[in-house]
């Protein structure tokens, strides 16, 4: 209510200027990441993403054949064209790796031993050597290549570095994980909403209170129960360990809910003669959905993305990588330079929460508001 | 067998055995145990439903037990024992952590990220809530800068891993640095002190969302009234938003605020996946993982000071629960 009584808020224009400033902040780095990731490797360490729409100066090298030597007084001469019949044109040029741009198309670059190299833009070029030239020269040449978009990324880390392997562990560890725990809770939830019982109020209290408990408590002496009764580090010891940690959350959310619902529809259900199980299964249970979808939300976007209950719960085979701990454990260690990998990795593992999200948003903000908002 | 068919088995079989066990513990109470139409069917009625909610809090108060309250007993007494876990040693994991180097830098780091990152989030949370109350592309807004919060901590350090990268013609950072005519790239995840701040951002980046989420209806949620008499009052938009907006939603933003603190406390991904610990940016959850599986007794102590430095927070959550339920 800025501007009750018609008097528009001289603001405005600031007021839209800087949330365009923000959101733009808050995207460009994830619009960075995923331009980058259908960029080729040799231009994304060429140009930046934001030049990527235009074309990227690469360097290239061409290898002359030493057979077509010519001899000019006391020098060799060789002569053709670098594309050797092809279109291109050629920026800058050199005859060393060390310095491959060392002059621009069209001079003369004095190499070492007096020999010298003239490189013209549409590619021919002129090497005179006073020494018999007994090797294939190279000649090292940058030209403006189009912008180069494609999957190959993708296919690249989907196929030939087992990411796919990782994408299905990933898949394997949440599903369950995030089903379980709501069949669970809801029925806990529905015993701390509407039975009465001694102690319903100090459950709770405890349930608030397991709410902030840090997981990394939970780590050491887990991995040694799991180990002693024999499940170890496996898949069904992360199921475990996610339900474990996942009810707190989901039973508070729950008992929110439920508490809310209307007395009048659970009291008249019972003294029609309904059990507190039918109560729950045909009553309460249909009624909640808005609140069990915004904790299945929420429990799904936590177990795909935990990096640390797999570290430790999950066996630490690459047969078990899921995909966090892939990109953080594997990929930046032994890809760290080749960025288009890892951008394609990261948004593989990004794209499944972010549609999840944008689909179900509304669930999730209903969600948090039910859990932090009074 | 594969993992994927597993788990599906799982489902079924956990989804089956949860709903058959609540089921058939019930059948059994009303038709066994206590059936109604024994010599006294109003006193069996009266017990079952004694029994009865037992029965539903079973499993969920068994697995609260096992993961999460023994963990808490289990973890201290493990902290009190050796490396291998043979020898009790008293406070003695305590005692060498406190006068570790490695510690002392993961704690101060980690007291900085709880003074920052909270800060910082529920500062822009609320601005960015603000701003876009009265926005007619508030809502478009919103939901982009909410956005982070759906991304894992590992993708989210990879994103802002480009954004910092040594190298002008990939990080965003340098590029600027080189626009302005700087002359070597720099990688800011180096810089003694102030990497850790680069960190935070990161952390910051992905909670601002829900900071403004929940911030965003608490300002709906205030009485318009108020408002309308400030304005008529002629105050100003500043003064309507830090007079009377703000007081009126401060019970919010001190959950909002205590929320995030919790969270920084535990996070470990970002620090794990940007620099390992290193270049003086260890903070305690990454100082335990280092610790984890090689020395489980130094790991759980970390733990349990992690827990400690938790505990007001927990007691306070607990009493404003308490109060509610008056």
């Amino acid at each position: 209510m800025d501007n009750i009584a018609g008097t528009k808020s001289s603001l405005s224009w600031a007021v839209n200027l800087s949330v365009i400033f923000l959101v733009v902040l808050w995207l460009i780095p994830t619009v960075g990441l995923l331009v980058s990731s259908f960029r080729d490797r040799d231009q994304i360490s060429a140009s930046g993403w934001w030049l990527s729409p235009f074309a990227v100066e690469q360097n290239f090298q061409a290898k002359i054949p030493a057979g077509e030597v010519r001899q000019d007084g006391e020098f060799f001469v060789i002569e053709g064209n670098i594309f050797s019949g092809g279109e291109g044109e050629v920026i800058r040029f050199g005859g060393a790796r060390s310095n491959p741009t060392i002059a621009a198309a069209g001079e003369t670059a004095e190499l070492t031993r007096d020999r010298t190299l003239t490189v013209q833009e549409n590619g021919d070029f002129v090497y005179r050597s006073p020494a018999e030239i007994k090797r294939d020269p190279s000649v090292y040449y940058s030209t403006a290549t189009p912008p180069d978009f494609s999957l190959d990324n993708y296919q690249t880390i989907l196929f030939s570095n087992n990411m796919d392997i990782a994408f299905i562990n990933t898949l394997t560890v949440t599903i369950p994980a995030t089903i379980i725990p709501i069949l669970i809770a809801a029925f806990a939830a529905y015993a701390l909403a509407w039975m009465d019982f001694a102690g319903r109020g100090l459950l709770i209290a405890m349930v608030v209170g397991l709410l902030v408990v840090p997981l990394q408590l939970a780590l050491v002496p887990l991995l040694q129960f799991h180990n002693k009764i024999g499940i170890g580090q496996s898949f069904l010891g992360i199921w475990m360990a996610h339900t474990g940690f996942g009810l707190p959350l989901a039973i508070y959310l729950l008992r929110n809910y439920m508490v809310g619902l209307p007395r009048d529809i659970i009291e008249s259900a019972k003294v029609d003669g309904a059990t507190d199980f039918q109560v729950f299964t045909k009553i309460v249970l249909p009624l909640s959905f808005p609140a069990l979808a915004s904790f299945a939300i929420f429990q799904f976007l936590w177990t795909w993305n935990d990096l640390l209950v797999a570290k430790v719960f999950l066996p630490s085979n690459s047969e078990s990588w899921v995909m966090t701990v892939k990109i953080a454990d594997d990929l930046l260690g032994s890809r760290g330079g080749d960025w288009g990998i890892l951008a394609s990795a990261a948004f593989i593992s990004i794209a499944v929460p972010l549609i999840v999200f944008f689909t179900m948003q509304r669930y999730l903000v209903r969600g948090l508001l039910a859990g932090s908002v009074k | 067998m594969s993992p994927l068919l597993q788990g599906i088995i799982t489902v079924i079989v956990g989804v089956g055995g949860c709903v058959g066990y609540f089921f058939l513990s019930n059948l059994i109470l009303d038709k066994v145990i206590f059936p109604p139409r024994a010599d006294n069917p109003g006193q069996n009625i009266n017990r079952a439903n004694l029994v009865r909610p037992w029965l539903f809090l079973f499993p969920a108060m068994a697995a609260l037990g096992l993961y999460l309250v023994y963990p808490v007993v289990g973890s201290f007494y493990r902290s009190l024992y050796n490396r291998s876990g043979d020898e009790f040693i008293g406070f003695g994991n305590y005692t060498t952590m406190f006068a570790d180097d490695g510690f002392q830098i993961a704690f101060f780091n980690n007291m900085l990220w709880v003074l920052v990152v909270p800060a910082a989030a529920t500062f822009l949370g609320l601005l960015v809530a603000q701003l876009t109350d009265r926005l007619k592309w508030g809502n478009i807004a919103k939901s982009l800068i909410f956005m982070p919060m759906a991304i894992s901590f590992v993708g989210a350090s990879l994103i802002w891993k480009f954004v910092y990268a040594n190298n002008a013609d990939i990080g965003l950072i340098n590029a600027i640095r080189d626009f302005f005519g700087a002359s070597e790239p720099l990688d800011v995840l180096q810089v003694r002190f102030w990497n850790n701040f680069f960190l935070m951002f990161i952390l910051v980046w992905i909670q601002t969302g829900f900071a403004m989420v929940i911030l965003s209806a608490a300002l709906r949620g205030i009485p318009e009234e108020t408002i309308e008499a400030a304005i008529i009052d002629g105050a100003n938009p500043f003064q309507v938003f830090f007079k009377i907006k703000v007081p009126q939603i401060m019970g919010t933003i001190v959950v909002v605020w205590t929320t995030i603190t919790i969270l920084v406390l535990k996070v470990f991904d970002i620090v794990y996946t940007m620099t390992g610990g290193n270049f003086g940016t260890d903070i305690l959850p990454s100082y335990m993982m280092s610790y984890m599986f090689r020395d489980d007794g130094r790991a759980t102590a970390v733990a349990f000071i992690i827990m400690i430095v938790v505990l007001p927070v927990m007691i306070w959550n607990i009493r404003q629960a308490r109060a509610e339920m008056r």
